[in-house]
């Protein structure tokens, strides 16, 4: 099994840096000698990034471009063909309702695809020393791989956080390294390729809001269509002859209802435990190893925790995409200088699929501890 | 502004020494809290109950930042109704929490940390996982 090889750091590499100057003083040029280089463009994530940094992706969108296809499709079979003769039919309010669910839906998604999910940027250089040299305090400075695990105590319960070698820090509590974007995402829930975005602490609500009004929309323009396809059948010419007018949006929309809503209220027990999807696929509180396990993280109201989820002041993005790079610092490499060859080989992949919640966690065994290479470059290590 | 101009000096001038790193403390949760234990690299530079008071001062501002009240509840609900594009038009209360932290650490520094050759960076810079202690050259500045 492919193992991550563990990079030693080496203590005269690391920068010794005057304290950076404000950014605007010394900026590293661009590659016309004259623009300052902004963070994002040497982000060490597989993330891309529009509009000078403002707009944020993952590097593969999956089906984003369907996702979005099928909403306007439909939505514009929709006010085209149903909506004249149920405004003639029936009320005009029909377009209008149809109107304001359709541009909450596109808006939530375009905000849940390209807002920050809450990534950690990865740790300086002196940070990840800083942690391997804590490790052996016999007054060897010596630099070791770290422990893969530490212990917390949280709310009277043993909470484990993992050392990310890719990032080089212990993750936070609830936070999880996605292997398709190569970055640790806080609360992280899962990576959507129909937002082609991970989802995490930042956009989560945007993520909620986005399919419970897409529940919303699909089961309104279903409704819609069933009463337009009835009413014709009425007038004379059978249902038969009313279905062959409008098979597409019936069909798009029969097979979404059912698992949008299934997915609104899967998300909606979430929201209401204070649970991630991680944690629900991985069991990590429902006692599985046998102990009595609960959510330390739920408030044991159902209220609470949805307010928790949905109404916390918003955090800011921690990555800072539109700030200058000083000129003299190296810009943040990826760490561990590895060229992943399938994301198959990294442990727990969380990809959740819309309908049918695809699923593949692929835990790598602790034995892979034991493959770590003591050096991998020339540099000397400190006696 | 004296102190401010040997502050910016000090970082032109001075040749680091050693950093310490403040983690952070999640006994709490995930809530951005900052461990207050004294670290042994600091005992001949601070005072003890100086840098305690700096690091739980820090703490509540940002539990003030997260702070889950009503106004957080109203105006989460009325970004919802807008499909949060209020987000994209207003500073968000965390920010300006930030704000005020940053201040805070400017005012710590050229009070009290830059007399003494140390520099507090704000978390900020380190996406919240440390209080990164940067220890100046003893040279100039022993007084």
């Amino acid at each position: 099994m492919k193992s991550r090889e563990y990079q030693q750091i080496d203590p005269k590499a690391l920068p010794t840096p005057t304290q950076s100057p404000p950014s605007h003083q010394h900026q590293a040029v661009g590659d016309d000698g004259r623009t300052p280089r902004r963070k994002w463009e040497v982000f060490p994530g597989k993330n891309r990034f529009f509009c000078d940094g403002r707009i944020m992706m993952a590097r593969q969108s999956g089906v984003f471009p369907l996702t979005l296809g099928l909403i306007l499709v439909t939505s514009g079979l929709f006010f085209i063909f149903d909506c004249p003769f149920l405004v003639k039919h029936l009320t005009s309010c029909i377009p209008a309702i149809g109107g304001v669910l359709f541009v909450f839906v596109l808006i939530t998604l375009l905000q849940t695809s390209f807002t920050d999910p809450g990534i950690l940027p990865r740790a300086t250089p002196e940070e990840a020393a800083d942690i391997e040299r804590q490790i052996d305090d016999t007054g060897n400075a010596s630099y070791r791989p770290p422990p893969r695990t530490k212990e917390v105590l949280i709310n009277q319960q043993v909470i484990k956080l993992k050392y990310c070698f890719t990032c080089k820090m212990f993750r936070p509590p609830r936070t999880s390294h996605c292997s398709l974007c190569d970055n640790c995402v806080e609360r992280f829930d899962h990576h959507c390729p129909w937002v082609g975005n991970c989802v995490g602490k930042r956009n989560y609500r945007f993520f909620y809001t986005f399919i419970v009004s897409l529940s919303f929309l699909t089961a309104f323009i279903f409704g819609c269509v069933t009463t337009h396809l009835a009413l014709r059948a009425k007038g004379g010419k059978g249902l038969m002859f009313a279905l062959q007018e409008s098979p597409v949006e019936l069909a798009i929309c029969f097979f979404s209802v059912w698992s949008i809503l299934g997915l609104s209220g899967f998300h909606t027990y979430l929201v209401a435990s204070n649970l991630t999807t991680n944690e629900d696929i991985k069991g990590s509180w429902s006692g599985k190893s046998g102990e009595a396990v609960t959510n330390p993280y739920s408030h044991k109201n159902i209220f609470i925790n949805c307010c928790s989820v949905l109404c916390v002041p918003m955090p800011p993005s921690l990555i800072d995409r539109r700030g200058f790079l000083p000129a003299d610092e190296p810009a943040q490499t990826s760490g561990v200088d590895l060229e992943l060859p399938n994301p198959s080989t990294k442990s727990d992949i969380n990809v959740v699929g819309g309908s049918s919640h695809l699923v593949l966690d692929l835990q790598k065994s602790s034995a892979d501890f034991s493959l770590f290479l003591n050096q991998t470059k020339p540099a000397a290590l400190p006696a | 502004m004296a102190e401010t101009h040997s502050l910016q000096d000090m970082r032109q001038q001075a040749a680091v020494a050693a950093k310490v790193f403040i983690q952070r403390d999640y006994s709490n949760g995930t809530m951005c809290q900052f461990q207050t234990k004294f670290p042994s690299e600091l005992e001949t530079k601070i005072d003890k109950q100086q840098f305690e008071e700096t690091i739980r001062t820090l703490n509540n501002l940002y539990a003030e930042a997260e702070k889950l009240g009503s106004q957080s509840l109203i105006e989460g609900c009325l970004a919802c109704l807008t499909a949060y594009t209020v987000f994209l038009c207003m500073e968000t209360h965390y920010e300006k929490v930030l704000k005020k932290i940053a201040k805070y650490i400017q005012e710590q520094n050229d009070k009290i940390y830059a007399p003494r050759g140390l520099l507090l960076t704000d978390p900020i810079e380190r996406g919240l996982r440390v209080i990164e202690i940067t220890i100046y050259e003893d040279r100039s500045f022993s007084r």
